[in-house]
């Protein structure tokens, strides 16, 4: 019955069981095992990282806000105080917006910034219920002392213990040259809390390091 | 009279008769609203099923109110309205697709105890006989397919009047495709109406309640029209409603969203709203045409009829839900060859064999020789047509030939 075999495959469909595998899709948090692991890659929001004795990364450089497609990010530069400097460099970032009304998370702000200050977390649910909220400042993307991302009120974190490690996961599995097949040096500066970290695995050894 | 044949309306109109029409009207609406919300819940369920899924399961129990939620979601977004939109006409199209499945469904009888030769149908509401349908007019089936009609306005001006292109394409497809197959609609809805010789609703039910072959076999259209009409309307039905797999109304991957792109908020919401009332009020019609309406064994007290219409409805609920998961899309060429040489041809042709069984019935024929011939000439013309489609075909394929030379 050449036409008719597709309605009985999806009619058979009907009866499977809850919990025979079949079933591709699967409850959200609740379910055992509470989510899904998130790629190496993803790109969730953004941190701003800071160097092992603290100091923060970032320069104040604006490439970031420059490449930005959706011109999301605000960054106003400032002279480093000579008493008391933010960032070993020249100048820090003063000011330091992301609106996430705007982010499309493409990650193009990780790959232009220099010193590696800006990367993304696996966090992506942050619901925030207010414009105000979208718009994250300064204080709140750059890394707590333990050098961990620091949770806003209205983040869910439910499963933080497996992600909260790769905030910079996507800068570590691709070779400086930029070569999918990453070769394994380590080509970064270590960060707060966690040191120089290990490279991930490229590419080509997929599910080797995820 | 347009208003039938209601023993509600024999004695007058006063207060308590207006009171039961209040009623009916209010507790239809609301009911109608109720089954779309829950029709919306069950296809998104069913599908998800066939297709491997979980379905809607956060709000309410089972997700039930999945659908309410997205209602109030759309009711408190922003409406807006395009710059080059014709404003009256963007405005009035939604209501033009809504109020026709409301409508429609004020003809159909969803209850009554119809196994009587008595007052079939009629029920007693505060004191009142009346019928368990809103009004019963003796054109009744064709108010049905007038209203149809009307939904293609509804879908038409909404592409015109939001002054952009994809919309207006996507209209041009749908009025094109509701006009086509409403030819064929129509050509099955006069299949029974020839075998029951009646228009209005409550007398096809009234009809179809009467006894049955072989004892046992119910004396529905379905079977007395020859399945036929009934596999024709159904298909009909289902590319009137641009539902999948006649859904290139909304083809999202050619048109964006179809005829409502433009459409926002709770204007978005009245499509939807008049595009899923349409499968209930469709599937109430199919019901009523080829499957007896609320006729039945009354097993369950005064509610039998009710409880016959509702479990009859759900199977062909089911049966759309699973239309969509089950078939890919048409591409737009073999829509219009299905409609205008198959179906259209078929229908006509069972019209015309009914009719002559009918008449050789009357006459006294012998009955074994009417079908006979009755199907040779069916065949027949099929053979002629399919040469006619199939050397135009070649002619054209010929031109095509020439042309690229």
């Amino acid at each position: 019955m050449g036409y008719l075999d597709g309605f009985a495959v999806t009619f058979r469909k009907i009866f499977k069981g809850a919990g025979d595998g079949e079933t591709l899709t699967r409850n959200y948090i609740k379910d055992e095992g509470g989510k899904r692991d998130k790629p190496v890659r993803l790109h969730g929001r953004h941190v701003l990282n800071r160097y092992e004795d603290g100091m923060e990364k970032c320069i104040g450089c604006e490439l970031c806000a420059g490449v930005c497609p959706a011109k999301c990010i605000y960054v106003r530069g400032a002279d480093n105080p000579v008493d008391d400097p933010v960032s070993p460099g020249e100048r820090y970032g003063f000011v330091y917006e992301i609106n996430y009304l705007r982010c499309i998370h493409c990650d193009l702000c990780v790959e232009a910034c220099p010193t590696e200050a800006i990367t993304e977390s696996k966090l992506f649910e942050f619901s925030f219920t207010n414009r105000r909220d979208a718009i994250y400042t300064k204080d709140e993307l750059v890394v707590g002392d333990d050098g961990r991302p620091q949770q806003l009120p209205w983040e869910d974190w439910t499963d933080i213990e497996d992600v909260e490690d790769n905030t910079s996961a996507w800068m570590r599995a691709t070779a400086p040259g930029g070569s999918a097949e990453f070769e394994g040096i380590v080509a970064w500066a270590g960060e707060l809390g966690y040191g120089v970290r290990d490279a991930e695995t490229g590419q080509s050894d997929e599910g080797a390091n995820s | 009279m347009i208003f039938g044949v209601d023993p509600l309306l024999d004695g007058g109109i006063g207060w308590p008769e207006i009171q039961v029409v209040l009623l009916k009207v209010v507790l239809a609406f609301a009911l109608l609203m109720i089954s779309v919300m829950f029709m919306v819940w069950f296809e998104r369920k069913i599908h998800a099923d066939m297709t491997n899924r979980v379905g809607p399961n956060r709000a309410g129990p089972f997700g039930l109110l999945q659908t309410l939620a997205d209602g109030i979601k759309l009711f408190f977004k922003e409406d807006l309205i395009p710059d080059k939109a014709d404003r009256k006409v963007f405005l009035l199209a939604p209501y033009l697709s809504l109020i026709p499945a409301f409508l429609i469904f004020t003809v159909v009888p969803v209850g009554g105890d119809f196994t009587t030769t008595e007052k079939p149908g009629v029920v007693g509401i505060l004191g009142q006989d009346t019928l368990l349908q809103i009004a019963d007019p003796g054109i009744g089936i064709l108010f049905v397919l007038a209203m149809s009609s009307v939904a293609v306005y509804g879908v038409m001006l909404a592409g015109w009047g939001s002054g952009s292109k994809y919309p207006l394409l996507g209209s041009v497809r749908a009025s094109a495709q509701m006009v086509s197959y409403e030819a064929a609609l129509g050509l099955s809805v006069a299949a029974v109406v020839l075998m029951t010789g009646t228009l209005s609703t409550r007398d096809m039910v009234i009809v179809q309640a009467g006894e049955g072959f072989a004892g046992f076999i119910p004396n529905w259209n379905v079977i007395v029209t020859g399945v036929v009409p009934f596999v024709i309307f159904l298909i009909a039905v289902t590319a009137e409603l641009n539902r999948p797999p006649f859904d290139l109304v909304e083809a999202e991957q050619e048109l964006v969203g179809g005829f409502h792109t433009e459409y926002s908020s709770i204007r978005f919401a009245l499509f939807f709203l008049a595009e899923f009332m349409n499968v209930v009020t469709m599937s109430a019609i199919i019901v009523t045409l080829f499957f007896g309406g609320p006729a039945g064994p009354q097993w369950f007290g005064v509610v039998s009829g009710t409880i016959w219409f509702v479990s009859k409805l759900l199977v062909f609920l089911f049966v759309f839900s699973w239309f969509r998961a089950t078939l890919p899309r048409f591409r737009y060429d073999q829509l219009m060859d299905m409609g205008w040489k198959a179906l259209i041809p078929l229908s006509l042709a069972w019209l015309l064999l009914l009719a002559g069984i009918n008449i050789g019935r009357d006459q006294g024929w012998n009955l074994g020789l009417v079908v006979a011939v009755g199907f040779a000439g069916v065949v027949l013309g099929w053979a002629l047509l399919a040469r006619a489609v199939g050397n135009h075909a070649h002619r054209r394929a010929l031109e095509e030939a020439n042309e690229a030379r």
